[in-house]
């Protein structure tokens, strides 16, 4: 195994330039048993449809959306938690989509994830130290005897106490244990790190806590970011890029100033202007309200065309008929994209500073 | 958003309450009322006559491990038409200490003292039976999770109706009218349909309309609403905000919101209570405590927040934890994580817990700190850091 690893670790120089994750076309279909009927209409949960995007080294992309949209799914299918229905992952070149457990491994070093819940995804009856040496021992990467060492390396790096590697979890806050959550996650470095909702579950001030970690490590370490978040706030603290979705499909994407600033798909507009803002009672409130009507509909049964139309204030007939593509528009600045016939900037959505 | 300057809302709360006056509490209303006043003129700052006043409140509740003091004597008020958001962390207090008023603490468990009074009436001690009959009627409660606190074996016209039927001697057919009508009100389309559907045929937004419809069915004077936006999505919570407020600016009612939001509070929040370790640590008017604030923990969250409009700079947590509702530090509470601590002469901070006084001598704006020069550290210091 240590020379798979040897040989995956070779791999970048040779294709220096090209983006170190891929992701093409990705998609997950959950098949769902029909209720009614005698159960011969096979029916799908469309999760992820379609996405595409690029990740360079050391960058980091925000997935933003509501419940629902497909993005933590989509931070899923690239740890290879799932199996994508269709669509391709290239990570430093090579498809991991299809691949089998154990061609997998290698890349699950690669690969991190921290999850949402720190309650949930530490397991109990383990202490500290051997959950975050657990994963050095699959992968071979320290001498017996040495583990304790890097795991004392590894919590100090995370901001926790090395005396406390022989607690269990419940000795632990919520934010600590998100701590140790991604001193497992770095215990492999990893080259990129997919963060599902990493602070969503945590306390304000303690959040802010866990998001200097998570850029501290960015920084020092590299390690390229894929942020799901719905929090709108964290996202533009966080991301370089950020990517929007809706109904399993990202509608909008650019760079961070370009998304927040001049948003251009009406359901950024609508998002945006719907998070609740200190700024209201700080700076100049925004302008304009956008309130959208309804709820998110079936990802069984999407819409046709665009799948924002229902709840979108300008549609027309094309939209229900022609699905809008994602590109460039007469009024992007590079690399900005948004998937709508209609698509304009709209700057005043959130509050400015007095 | 449609929140409606703060003189407009006084209007519509002036309006509403001469209008149509509690008739079995007018009487008792006035006197107490007005001793309170005097007593302790500066409780509320908006200066109206009080609805909600809440009066020295302290909750513990004596457990294995010792008594955990949830709620440390927590006084505010809230006028009708007017909004008071209790902001804080995970185990601050707001959420019990508003349980509190709804009377709904398991009395062999809990140590309530102090006082509460709904336009007048005393709730603590109150017996069961009299509890329920304010419960739902004068007061109703919003919760955080719509999925479990609806019930999902009845539809919810049935639990609608019900909640109706409980304070008002009326047949099925009018209480159903009634809930047809909150449904509509709330704005849940074809609420025909929808009245004799379960819980679990809404989404959770529709399931918050229905909770927030229940809540509303019997035209209280006063709404709990605990972090009702919470388990929501961005877009649908502005939807539920929207509601809360025009159904206010329409009933005239207070309402006491408990989130942890600091976005929501700007938003709806007309005064705002800050909890740190069961005590109130800030209160005054929303513009006071978000745009000058006068706490080093307030500070210390509003830095903690990264914010959508906000510029991309580095945040600045607040350190350590906070302290064990078991042994609270002596003090004031926040001394350990405060970083401000060493500008105070003495150890005052570690030994003597600070009074909650006006910031600026007099006035409404209250808060609990030993710092002498609050407003200039604020200016020159955090301010700068907020942007």
């Amino acid at each position: 195994m240590s020379d798979n690893v040897r040989m995956v670790d070779a791999v970048p120089a040779a294709q220096a330039g090209t983006p170190l994750l891929q992701v093409r076309d990705l998609k997950m279909h959950f098949p769902i048993k029909e209720a009614a009927g005698l159960g011969r209409t096979k029916k799908v949960v469309q999760a992820v449809d379609g996405v595409s995007f690029d990740l360079s080294a050391g960058a980091s992309l925000g997935l933003v959306g509501e419940s629902g949209c497909g993005k933590s799914t989509t931070g899923r299918m690239i740890t290879r938690l799932l199996t994508p229905t269709a669509g391709q992952i290239l990570f430093k070149g090579k498809d991991i989509a299809k691949l089998k457990e154990r061609e997998l491994r290698p890349f699950r070093r690669q690969l991190q994830i921290v999850f949402q819940d720190p309650y949930s995804s530490l397991n109990p009856r383990q202490t500290v130290s051997n959950i975050i040496s657990t994963p050095l021992r699959v992968h071979n990467l320290v001498k017996k005897g040495k583990e304790l060492d890097r795991v004392q390396e590894l919590l100090e790096r995370v901001g926790l106490n090395p005396e406390h590697h022989n607690r269990y979890p419940n000795e632990f806050s919520g934010g600590q244990r998100q701590r140790i959550g991604i001193a497992r996650a770095l215990a492999v470095e990893p080259e990129v790190i997919i963060a599902d909702e990493p602070v969503s579950a945590l306390d304000v001030s303690i959040q802010a806590q866990v998001m200097n970690l998570l850029e501290d490590l960015r920084r020092d370490l590299g390690i390229a970011f894929v942020f799901i978040a719905h929090d709108l706030g964290v996202v533009r603290h966080f991301c370089d890029e950020v990517a929007v979705m809706y109904l399993g499909k990202i509608v909008e994407q650019g760079p961070r100033d370009q998304i927040y600033g001049a948003p251009q798909h009406p359901y950024t507009q609508a998002l945006l202007s719907a998070a609740p803002d200190l700024g209201t009672i700080r700076g100049v409130p925004p302008k304009e309200r956008i309130r959208l009507v309804g709820d998110v509909p079936s990802p069984i049964d999407p819409p046709s065309g665009c799948r924002f139309r229902t709840r979108c204030w300008k549609a027309e007939d094309i939209c229900a008929t022609q699905e809008p593509p994602l590109e460039p528009k007469p009024l992007s600045t590079a690399g900005h994209v948004a998937a709508c016939h209609f698509a304009e900037p709209k700057v005043d959505l959130t509050a400015a500073s007095a | 958003m449609s929140t409606p300057a703060p003189e407009d809302r006084k209007d519509t709360m002036v309006g509403t309450a001469a209008g149509e006056p509690a008739p079995d509490a007018a009487a008792k209303r006035g006197p107490s009322i007005a001793t309170r006043e005097k007593r302790q003129g500066t409780l509320n700052p908006s200066g109206e006559t009080p609805y909600l006043v809440v009066e020295d409140l302290t909750v513990k509740f004596p457990t294995a491990d010792g008594v955990v003091s949830a709620v440390n004597g927590l006084s505010y008020s809230v006028p009708l038409g007017r909004t008071l958001a209790i902001v804080g962390e995970s185990g601050s207090g707001k959420s019990v200490s508003s349980m509190a008023v709804m009377g709904l603490h398991d009395r062999k468990r809990t140590k309530i003292t102090g006082s509460i009074r709904l336009g007048g009436d005393e709730i603590v001690g109150l017996p069961e039976n009299e509890l329920m009959k304010v419960r739902g009627d004068a007061v109703a409660m919003v919760f955080q999770d719509p999925q479990s606190s609806l019930h999902p074996l009845y539809t919810v016209g049935n639990q609608i109706t019900e909640a109706y039927r409980v304070h008002h001697k009326v047949s099925k057919d009018v209480a159903k009218k009634r809930a047809l009508e909150m449904l509509d009100l709330v704005g849940i389309p074809n609420p025909i349909r929808r009245f004799k559907q379960y819980p679990h045929e809404f989404s959770g937004g529709m399931r918050q309309r229905a909770m927030i419809a229940m809540g509303l069915v019997n035209d209280p004077k006063l709404v709990i609403a605990d972090e009702p936006t919470t388990a929501l999505d961005v877009t649908v919570q502005a939807q539920i905000l929207d509601l809360l407020n025009n159904l206010q600016k329409e009933f005239g009612s207070a309402i006491v919101l408990i989130t942890h939001d600091l976005g929501v509070v700007a938003e709806m929040a007309d005064d705002v209570l800050v909890m740190y370790a069961g005590r109130c640590v800030e209160y005054g008017t929303a513009e006071d405590v978000l745009a000058r604030p006068r706490m080093p923990y307030t500070w210390g969250l509003l830095e903690s927040i990264p914010t959508v409009s906000a510029a991309n700079e580095r945040l600045q947590p607040i350190k350590g934890l906070p302290p064990s509702l078991l042994s609270l530090p002596s003090g004031c509470s926040f001394n350990p994580r405060c970083p401000y601590k060493e500008r105070v002469k003495g150890e005052r901070c570690t030994t003597e817990l600070p009074e909650l006084l006006p910031v600026d001598g007099a006035g409404a704006h209250t808060s609990r700190c030993h710092l002498h020069d609050k407003a200039s550290i604020y200016e020159a210091e955090v301010a700068p850091r907020l942007g």
